[in-house]
Formats: C-alpha cells, sequence, structure tokens
C-alpha cells in the first residue's frame, strides 16, 4: 500500500485493452477527419481540393490569396483589441466583485450575488434585440467597446473568483490588515496572488470565447475597422468570389492558427484550465 | 460604525461591476417584456401599446412553432448523444491507453475552434457532387445527396456539428470526476466481484451525476443560444428546416426590423430558459448523491 500509482483492477489488459484502445484511436481520427481535410484543401493546388493524391504538390498559394482578398491584418488586430479589452475589463470588475462576495457582510449582498447569477441563465447572447437599442441609445453601434461591453461583468468569473477567494484563511486577511494594509492594497497582496492558477484559467476560457464569439459581433458592427475576426471570416466565405473551397478553407485555418497553436502548445494548461473553471 | 463602513466598501467594490449588469442583463431583460406589450415603430406611426397582440401572433405563427419544434429536436438530438459520447471518451482517455493524450487532444480540438469556421469546414463536407461524404457515398456506390439541401437530413446535419463540437468539452468535466472517484471503491468492487459493466453502473455513473448535472444545464443553454452554424450552413433552410429559436429571433429584428415581435419571440425563449433550469434543479437534485 506503500506505493503511491495503485493498481485499478478494471484497468483493461490484454486483448480488450487493444481493442479498447482501437476504438478510442478510432474515434479520434473520425474526429480530428474534418479539420484534416480543411488542411488538406488549404495546402493544395484547387485541382487536388477533392481529388486525394499523395504525391500532390504543396502549396501556400491559397494562404496568399485569401488574405490578399479581405482585410484580415486588420481583423486581426480588431480581434487581438476586443480580447485584450474584453478580458482586462473582466478580471478587474470580477476581482473587486468578488472580494465584496467573499469577503464583506452587508446588508443586500445575498440579493445581489442572486442577481448577478441570473446572468448565467439570461446571457448577452439571447438578448441581443435590446442591448442593439441600447447601444444605438449611447452612440456606439459599430464599435469595438460595444462588442464587448455586455460581457464585461461576467458572471461567471465572479461566481469563479469569488469561490476561490473563500478559500483564503482569513488570517491571512487579518494580519495584512494588521500591517495597515488598505482592503486594496490586502486584495492585491494577499488575495490575488494566490488566485493565480484560477485567472489564468479564466483568462484561457475567456480569450477562446470571444475570440470565437460571432452572433453578437455580427450585429453590433458593419465596418471593416470594428469587425473581428469571425465577422471578417464569414462575409469573405459569404461574399462574391464564388465558392472556392481551397481559399475558404486557407481563411478558416489561417484564423484560427493562433489559438490552434495557441492549444497544441499548451495543451495541458487549456485542458486544465477549462476543468478548473468548470468544477467549481 | 463598523458595519456601516463595510456595507459601503461592500457596494463600492460591487458597484462598476453592479452597473454594467443591471444596463447589458437585467434591464434589457425587463425592456424585451414590456416591449412586446408594444407595435413596433414605424415612420409616422409611433409605438403603441397593444396589449397581447404580440403573443397572438406568437400563437398563430408556423415558423415560431416550426422553430420551436426544430429547437426540442435539436436539443433532444444533441443532448443525450454528446453527454454519452462525452463518458465514453473520458473513460477511455481515463483508462491508460496507447497516446492517450493524443487521443484527448484529437477529442477537445473542436471546442477551441470558433463555431463559425468548423461549421464553413463542415459545409464542405456536406458539399453535394464533391464534398468528402458524397466521395465516401459514391464509393460505397451509395445514391447522392444532398445533406443541407433536402428538408428531411439538413436538421441532422447541423446536430451532428454540434455534437461534434461540444462532446469533447464535456469529456473534460467528466474526467476530472472520473479522477475524483477514490481507487479505493474499485477495489473493493473487485473484490465483490463485480463486472466493469456493474461497476460503471452502479458506482461511477452515480457519482457522477453531479458532473452530468452541470453538464445538462451547459447544454440546454447551448442548444438555445448557439446559431453561428446556421447562420453559416443553412440560413433556417431549406424552407425553414433547420429554424431555430435564436435563428428566428435575429431573423425577425434584425432583416425584417420587427423589433417589438422579436421581443415577444426572445421573452418566449428567456421563459423557456429558465422552464428548463427550474426543472432540471427540480428533477435531478434530488437523484444525485453528493460525496
Amino acid at each position: 500500500m506503500s506505493t503511491p500509482e495503485r493498481h485499478d483492477p478494471y484497468a483493461p489488459s490484454g486483448a480488450s485493452r487493444a481493442l479498447e484502445s482501437a476504438a478510442a484511436w478510432l474515434l479520434a481520427i473520425l474526429w480530428v477527419l474534418p479539420l484534416a481535410y480543411a488542411l488538406w484543401a488549404a495546402f493544395h493546388p484547387a485541382e487536388f481540393t477533392t481529388r486525394f493524391a499523395l504525391f500532390a504538390p504543396l502549396t501556400l498559394e491559397n494562404f496568399e490569396r485569401a488574405w490578399a482578398a479581405a482585410p484580415f491584418a486588420r481583423y486581426f488586430l480588431n480581434t487581438f483589441v476586443l480580447v485584450t479589452l474584453t478580458l482586462g475589463c473582466q478580471l478587474v470588475l470580477c476581482t473587486l466583485a468578488a472580494y465584496a462576495f467573499a469577503r464583506y457582510d452587508f446588508a443586500g449582498s445575498n440579493v445581489a450575488f442572486a442577481l448577478v447569477l441570473a446572468q448565467l441563465m439570461i446571457m448577452p447572447d439571447v438578448l441581443i434585440v435590446e442591448n442593439y437599442r441600447t447601444m444605438g441609445r449611447i452612440g456606439m453601434i459599430d464599435t469595438i467597446p460595444a462588442i464587448a461591453l455586455p460581457y464585461v461583468a461576467s458572471a461567471f468569473g465572479i461566481f469563479l473568483l469569488r469561490q476561490t477567494f473563500k478559500t483564503v484563511p482569513q488570517e491571512l486577511d487579518d494580519a495584512a490588515r494588521v500591517e495597515g494594509a488598505s482592503p486594496l492594497q490586502v486584495l492585491l497582496k494577499v488575495y490575488v496572488p494566490l488566485a493565480r492558477p484560477i485567472y489564468v484559467a479564466y483568462g484561457l476560457v475567456s480569450v477562446s470565447y470571444h475570440w470565437n464569439n460571432f452572433l453578437w459581433p455580427l450585429i453590433v458592427t458593419n465596418s471593416v475597422e470594428a469587425r473581428p475576426l469571425t465577422v471578417g471570416l464569414q462575409v469573405f466565405s459569404s461574399g462574391d468570389q464564388g465558392i472556392d473551397w481551397a481559399i475558404i478553407c486557407a481563411a478558416t485555418l489561417m484564423t484560427t492558427a493562433p489559438l490552434l497553436v495557441g492549444f497544441l502548445l499548451f495543451q495541458r494548461q487549456f485542458v486544465q484550465s477549462f476543468m478548473r473553471a468548470g468544477i467549481r | 460604525m463598523h458595519r456601516l463602513s463595510a456595507a459601503i466598501h461592500g457596494w463600492l467594490l460591487l458597484l462598476p461591476a453592479m452597473a454594467l449588469l443591471v444596463l447589458f442583463t437585467h434591464w434589457p431583460a425587463v425592456a424585451t417584456f414590456i416591449d412586446s406589450f408594444y407595435s413596433t415603430p414605424r415612420p409616422r406611426r409611433p409605438a403603441r401599446f397593444i396589449g397581447l397582440d404580440n403573443y397572438q401572433t406568437i400563437m398563430g405563427d408556423p415558423v415560431f412553432w416550426q422553430s420551436l419544434w426544430n429547437n426540442l429536436l435539436f436539443a433532444l438530438g444533441t443532448i443525450p448523444v454528446s453527454i454519452a459520447l462525452a463518458i465514453l471518451m473520458a473513460l477511455w482517455v481515463n483508462d491508460r491507453i496507447a497516446g492517450r493524450t493524443l487521443v484527448r487532444m484529437a477529442y477537445f480540438t473542436p471546442t477551441i475552434l470558433p463555431m463559425i469556421a468548423v461549421a464553413n469546414i463542415w459545409l464542405f463536407f456536406y458539399t453535394p457532387q464533391y464534398g468528402l461524404l458524397e466521395q465516401i457515398a459514391g464509393a460505397l456506390g451509395l445514391a447522392s445527396h444532398n445533406w443541407l439541401g433536402s428538408p428531411d437530413t439538413a436538421l441532422l446535419a447541423v446536430t451532428i456539428v454540434a455534437i461534434w463540437k461540444e462532446a469533447g468539452f464535456f469529456m473534460i468535466f467528466y474526467l476530472a470526476a472520473l479522477q475524483g472517484i477514490s481507487p479505493s471503491l474499485a477495489e473493493a468492487a473487485a473484490l465483490e466481484g463485480a463486472s466493469r459493466w456493474t461497476f460503471f453502473r452502479r458506482v461511477q455513473f452515480p457519482l457522477l451525476m453531479p458532473t452530468t448535472l452541470f453538464v445538462l444545464i451547459n447544454a440546454v443553454i447551448n442548444a438555445f443560444r448557439t446559431v453561428d452554424h446556421i447562420i453559416v450552413m443553412t440560413r433556417g433552410g431549406p424552407d425553414n428546416a433547420t429554424m431555430l429559436l435564436l435563428y428566428y429571433i435575429y431573423q425577425v429584428g434584425f432583416q425584417f426590423w420587427d423589433t417589438t415581435y422579436a421581443a415577444s419571440l426572445t421573452t418566449v425563449l428567456l421563459v423557456l430558459l429558465a422552464l428548463a433550469a427550474f426543472a432540471q434543479y427540480g428533477f435531478l437534485e434530488r437523484r444525485i448523491h453528493y460525496r
């Protein structure tokens, strides 16, 4: 019993292990098939898009043509600004609110917390009609902050950080206050450093969510200057250059490349972050 | 005096987040409800109170009923299959199969890609005549079929995309839960002579119930709020066969510009989401074994 690695009596062995591995691999291959197909189409000349030949010549021409056909550089910049702005504001607002819920006992805090959690059910994704009217009233339609604003006060982020802050021992808080630290200093010097893994987890989830978000940005933007990548990609692929699948696949891969590469490099952190963010 | 300062500090910390929540979540939800009792303002004809007229229109709107029905079919098609697949994936990746890191990565990759991008790829996959699916069917000697173009299969085709996108995401939660189950339970069950299937059915599955509840709530919300693939692949067609509720709201609100009718449709959607949440908590809470 001294070895930490305990024997699992239900771990498959012999033939059943081989069978299970084969089934798992089959499903995995099936799962990456659409992506592999897109890779094939993007890196080969158009005449090989739907014809599979082992020695078909490789080319980057599809990427060049896609890049030239639409202002993807601008879209990349917009998406970068969007996810940075969103995450930055989310971190500040959610940290402050979570600290209030975790450590302050004040009248109405339970009601306020219930109001925050309501956003988990009533999400900005669904309230598109009214939020569009609000943006119209405050004159923000077709701007990047307008895409970010409805998502900045994230109930999910507040909840996640509140749970984490609650696990910080009260003694640490008290000790810092005895030394004369102000509430904000305590938050920054004690709570935030201890919650680092949660910040990383929340950051990865938030970045991939807002990089991928589509419906709201589609509605609230209508110019190249504000459009994020997802909307740009849709405008491009439903445009009038006919259906040239090689170019569309190249554009699709290009716009997702930073996320995909980031995921492949930091696979473990990504998986763990999604796990952490979901469990609490 | 101390309590008062705590209250002031607490509310000050809360203020920025609360203000934005009220502005972009609570107020819009209330405004949606109020607007649904008014007519849509047109040039030279301002909005006026029309009571339940919009809801009466909804009751007699065949596209609404079709979108509701499609949404239920879409949810019923997506949720059980993706949860079952997620459990299977988690069990496989949890066992020490060869190359499990790569397998796990393959399952999870669709999750981090934008729906709009993968929908483009799947559109290509389903393309009549020269899409991959057609080529496989052709090689097997099956008849050519326009998957997205025929009303019989279009909803199934978009359902498959949603399953493919979600299963790996849910797998993560099951994987975490499986790793949290004490190994001594497996040892005890093996001593009792329980089969692998019995162990799963009587021990692992019940212990996974909190995870299943969490995943279920997520899956239901997703089934009603994801329409990216509809916009890319079918635009609700052919013949409204893939019209989902949120896509219909988008169409009414931003293509027909009938904002108050869109508001009443949104109210219906919000009520459905709330009902789903209460039903799940009510039914499942009693059947879950918390550790």
